[in-house]
């Protein structure tokens, strides 16, 4: 005969404490501090992502520093250029390959609204083509400028229902 | 920057129908289509200009005949100067000009890309595809009646097109663009603000 044993109960003497939270807000938790980036650099605002990425700035310090090259293994892509015509269809595909949830930084002014290139080659704002969630300005922006950004974003996860993206197309 | 002061006269004896250009640099040649290559391979194999800098194009309009001009810029690298060559082509509506790659390798791409931008065929080519716009891209953007700001047309993937559904746009001009007036007087030509802008009192012209 085997005895009930007395362990099966939840020991906090052992186990430690426990925290009792939302769903929404533990996911959200998650996500928000591992936003791993999918590196779209396509002109100059990507010499300011890498800066970004590298010790000065240390954007590891916001659980974002692993650039992905896959659209498989990430979640945030930064467009960070220029967005000619020709390469829109190639952006716009590489984020419907991001699994959901997935979120889009417009990095600078050539990404927002095409900036200086008022031209037949020059997509006039990323926007056209996939949803985003934060803008930055500048030409390129500082640096700081992608942190706030990251920042923002990560406040605007922290504020969404958790699932609400999981099953949505967009 | 030295001149070669004995090219001109050593081109003009060897090739009559090449004519001087008017130059502020390097010393110029205007040569008829069909004798171009010849003179440029004379000038490389023996005046020493072995390097392609450029091959690029000059649309004069289409009120102007012969409208397409296309301009070869060669480097010697042993006299360390420079010669440009231009030759008018023969058909405005179908303009072509015989291809320097059988002369430079490098003129492939130079080639390709003055195609893409003005249209000017290059009969020869190995491989005459547009190099910067996609292959399916309606338009010659360089020459003179296409405006600056581009004409709607599709983007290059069809299931994205089909996806998204918008095209390529014509871009707001917001002010600009910022061009001369060519025919006007000095004062009046000075690159200056044609305000082409589109919004509610002003509307998009079709």
């Amino acid at each position: 005969m085997v005895a009930a044993s007395p362990e099966v109960t939840y020991n906090s003497k052992i186990e430690g404490d426990i925290t009792v939270t939302r769903v929404d807000a533990a996911i959200n938790w998650l996500r928000t501090n591992s936003m791993w980036p999918m590196p779209m650099g396509l002109a100059c605002c990507a010499i300011e992502l890498m800066a970004t990425a590298s010790s000065r700035f240390d954007i590891a310090r916001f659980g974002a520093e692993v650039m992905r090259f896959s659209p498989r293994q990430s979640d945030c892509m930064i467009v960070a250029g220029t967005v000619t015509y020709k390469m829109a269809p190639v952006v716009r595909r590489i984020y419907d390959q991001m699994a959901a949830p997935k979120w889009v930084i417009a990095m600078g002014a050539c990404a927002s609204s095409g900036g200086m290139y008022r031209s037949y080659a020059t997509l006039q704002g990323v926007d056209r083509i996939i949803p985003v969630d934060v803008y930055v300005s500048g030409c390129p922006p500082r640096p700081e400028a992608l942190l706030d950004a990251l920042m923002k974003l990560q406040a605007k996860v922290r504020g969404e229902p958790a699932l609400k993206k999981q099953f949505s197309a967009a | 920057m030295t001149t070669d002061a004995a090219l001109p006269p050593a081109v003009s004896q060897q090739f009559p129908s090449a004519t001087p250009r008017p130059s502020l640099d390097c010393p110029a040649f205007n040569v008829p289509a069909d004798g171009a290559l010849a003179l440029l391979q004379y000038l490389r194999d023996t005046q020493g200009y072995d390097f392609l800098m450029d091959v690029t194009a000059i649309d004069w309009s289409a009120e102007v005949s012969p409208r397409f001009t296309v301009v070869w810029h060669l480097y010697s690298s042993t006299k360390h100067t420079y010669v440009r060559i231009a030759a008018d082509c023969a058909s405005d509506a179908e303009p072509a000009m015989p291809t320097a790659t059988g002369l430079w390798a490098g003129a492939d791409w130079h080639e390709r890309e003055t195609y893409d931008m003005f249209g000017i065929k290059f009969t020869g080519h190995p491989d005459l595809r547009r190099i910067l716009m996609w292959d399916a891209y309606p338009y010659f953007p360089l020459r003179k009646e296409f405006p600056l700001a581009g004409l709607p047309t599709e983007m290059s993937d069809a299931d994205i097109n089909a996806e998204i559904g918008v095209g390529v746009i014509s871009a707001p001009m917001a002010g600009g663009p910022f061009v001369a007036t060519p025919g006007e007087p000095m004062s009046a030509a000075e690159p200056r603000a044609k305000d082409e802008a589109w919004n509610e009192k002003h509307e998009k012209p079709e």
